[in-house]
């Protein structure tokens, strides 16, 4: 009976996108085990899922419940380093850990739940999935903890002060995690390396060969069910609670909304998927190092939000895609010298320009296309936009 | 003794270096209530503009060539980005700030090739010199005396000119200024050329000191002047003067330690127990907020 109710209330633009969703995920597959493997659509398919995923929970905070939070890419450490502690297998400890004659920790999950399973075929496979599996989510708790302390001083900030208080945090959680008497744990300035990555998931065959390619079909998965939840959670209760926020404070709190708890808690699962998004990132650059978790990173991850419109979760996700697919893949040549078709080559085009073209396009959508691509807008409601559109014309027709 | 003399020197001078950026930061939070995210860039970009104008022309043309440029620099920063956004909401003017800042770290990455430039050595500030017995540069000590002229300077400008009377009209209550008869744009505008002069002054300096310019070696700086004047309380100019120098020693002492790797961290532990204990900074006004 249940089910059913939820299926009535399921409007059929939604349900159209998680039917397309489901496709494309499938086309991942089919086309990673067809196409040439070391296809740059796979990279940047990979990137792009880690960053739609930080993107939309950076959309949860500043988009939907109007928090203005740019300590994205320090709870994205949280998260990578958590993952990274515990899944390097103890077998690699010491050579990771060298400068620091080895590590405090002396497991990996995986390497626990093999323990139980067997190391070999399937029994490893499911030690590798559960092991990995409880990496991430702790990540993501951990993130969650820290952004909970965080968050009783800092929530009560206004605007602007909030801005800055959770840059400084992700700083100074980059200097701990630079800090060298706490090198046996996170291997000071050091790079984590070791670690399964997305390639891991490869299923292969008795003779080691791969048979089945998952590795950009795993993040992008991960990434959708993430994003699911979080919009399960805009469009509860709560949710409605966060965007009460956004549109203002005071008229909030005089329906009832306890602020202190909901911005505490848009925060706080904001970072939980921040963690996760990062522990994904240590997995796709297969290293993890605090250098590169800088505010310049936040930075990006904002300007990504505003591309696709604060405040949509579709447009967040557009935005990630296209801009890691622009940057990484198609605009490459503006970097290269030369234009992709005939020979032709281009004096200015050299290194960095790429950057130079994009961060203008970045500032044109800023100054003259605030909303964005999608507004506050998501795929479902165009979807059934045109729908209706439709029908009221099939009806002013008969 | 000598070692704690030339740390507190160099504190010193490191202070006045982000008292200069610092003004800027209070003087735009002040009227415009926004975070100047791109002005730590200008900082750099000055310092671009020194290391490729000096390679052409002697220093006393470069010199005011650079101080006019970085002015021009500010000016059409403001006019170009943050003018259209005006009736906007604050976050809208924000984000256009960082992405002004993306831009500029952009282009300097793009002309630079990625390669760290050496600032020139300029003749006068960075010769050596012994105070105490410690040796020094003459910037550590030109320094402290620059900064507090040039704030001297500013605050008369404030309070006993018309424009500066108008600046304080302008911060105090923007829309009823605007009924007053002041032309806020020209304000605003003055404001920023003031605070981009007093950040190409800066960016000498500092860059004397610290000769390696990449174009990410304005965010540092900057995100710290920023914090010296919310310590200061932001829109007040003495308070991120002061505010400035206790970051500059606080931070060359905690170098000297074995906890450098906090340098960076304490400046912003600093904000955040700021933030929290006492919001409006050492000498801020409080702020009623009006439902």
């Amino acid at each position: 009976m249940e089910h059913q109710l939820n299926r009535k209330k399921m409007s059929s633009g939604a349900l159209i996108t998680v039917i397309v969703t489901v496709i494309l995920l499938v086309a991942v597959i089919v086309l990673e085990n067809t196409m040439n493997a070391n296809s740059m659509l796979f990279t940047v398919l990979k990137k792009a899922a880690v960053y739609s995923l930080v993107a939309v929970s950076l959309n949860l905070v500043n988009g939907f419940t109007g928090l203005f939070s740019l300590g994205q890419a320090g709870f994205m450490l949280l998260g990578a380093y958590t993952y990274g502690i515990l899944t390097i297998p103890a077998e690699m400890r010491e050579s990771v850990y060298y400068i620091y004659q080895g590590s405090a920790i002396n497991f990996s999950l995986q390497g626990l739940f093999q323990g139980l399973f067997g190391t070999a075929g399937v029994g490893g496979a499911i030690g590798l999935i559960l092991g990995v599996l409880l990496a991430i989510i702790l990540a993501g708790l951990v993130a969650a903890g820290f952004a909970y302390l965080i968050g009783l001083p800092v929530l009560r900030l206004k605007s602007d002060y909030l801005a800055i208080a959770t840059l400084g945090f992700a700083e100074i959680i980059r200097a701990v995690f630079q800090w060298d008497k706490l090198g046996r744990v996170t291997n000071g300035a050091n790079m984590l390396k070791g670690f399964p990555t997305f390639s891991s998931f490869n299923i292969k065959d008795a003779s080691g060969a791969v048979a089945v390619r998952l590795s950009a079909f795993m993040p992008l998965l991960i990434a959708a069910l993430c994003i699911f939840v979080i919009i399960l959670l805009i469009n509860s209760s709560y949710g409605r609670a966060f965007k009460a926020i956004r549109e203002d404070e005071i008229a909030a709190e005089a329906m009832g909304i306890n602020l202190a708890k909901h911005k505490q808690m848009s925060f706080c699962i904001s970072s939980f998927f921040s963690g996760v998004a990062g522990a994904l990132f240590a997995m796709f650059a297969a290293t993890v190092q605090a250098r590169s978790f800088t505010s310049a990173m936040t930075y990006e991850i904002l300007l990504i939000v505003v591309i696709g419109g604060i405040g949509s979760v579709s447009g967040s996700v557009l935005a990630s895609f296209l801009y890691i697919f622009c940057s990484e893949w198609w605009l490459r040549f503006l970097d290269s010298g030369a234009l992709p078709f005939g020979n032709i080559s281009v004096p200015f085009f050299r290194n960095g320009f790429r950057m130079v073209v994009f961060s203008v396009i970045i500032m044109i959508i800023v100054l003259f296309f605030r909303r964005g691509i999608m507004g506050t807008n998501e795929f479902s409601d165009l979807i059934n936009q045109t729908r209706r559109k439709a029908k009221t014309k099939k009806e002013a027709a008969e | 003794m000598e070692f704690f003399i030339s740390q507190i020197l160099s504190g010193i001078s490191v202070g006045g270096q982000y008292a200069l950026i610092a003004i800027g930061y209070t003087m735009v939070y002040g009227i415009l209530r926004l975070i100047n995210f791109a002005h730590g860039d200008v900082f750099m970009v000055a310092g671009l503009m020194m290391i490729y104008l000096s390679a052409s022309m002697p220093l006393y043309i470069s010199v005011p060539v650079v101080l006019i440029l970085t002015v021009l620099l500010g000016f059409l920063i403001e006019r170009a980005a943050y003018k259209p956004l005006r009736s906007a909401p604050r976050m809208s003017v924000m984000i256009s700030a960082i992405g002004v800042s993306y831009l500029l770290q952009n282009v300097a990455l793009y002309v630079t090739g990625g390669q760290p430039t050496t600032y020139p050595a300029i003749p006068f500030i960075s010769k050596p010199v012994n105070i105490f017995g410690v040796p020094t540069q003459w910037v550590t000590i030109i320094t402290p005396v620059m900064v507090i002229i040039l704030v001297v300077l500013l605050t008369m400008l404030i309070n006993h000119t018309k424009v500066g009377m108008a600046m304080r009209a302008v911060a105090k209550d923007f829309e009823a200024s605007q009924l007053m008869g002041i032309k806020i744009n020209s304000i605003i505008s003055i404001t920023f050329i003031i605070g981009s002069f007093l950040a190409a002054v800066g960016s000498i300096l500092y860059f004397t000191k610290y000769p390696t310019v990449v174009p990410t070696s304005g965010a540092m700086p900057g995100l710290k002047a920023f914090v010296a004047a919310v310590f200061g309380g932001i829109g007040s100019i003495p308070g991120a003067v002061i505010g400035a120098f206790i970051i500059g020693v606080c931070e060359t002492i905690i170098k000297g330690t074995a906890f450098t790797v906090f340098s960076d961290a304490f400046t912003f532990a600093l904000l955040i127990v700021i933030l929290v204990v006492k919001p409006t900074g050492l000498f801020g006004e409080r702020a009623t907020d009006k439902v």
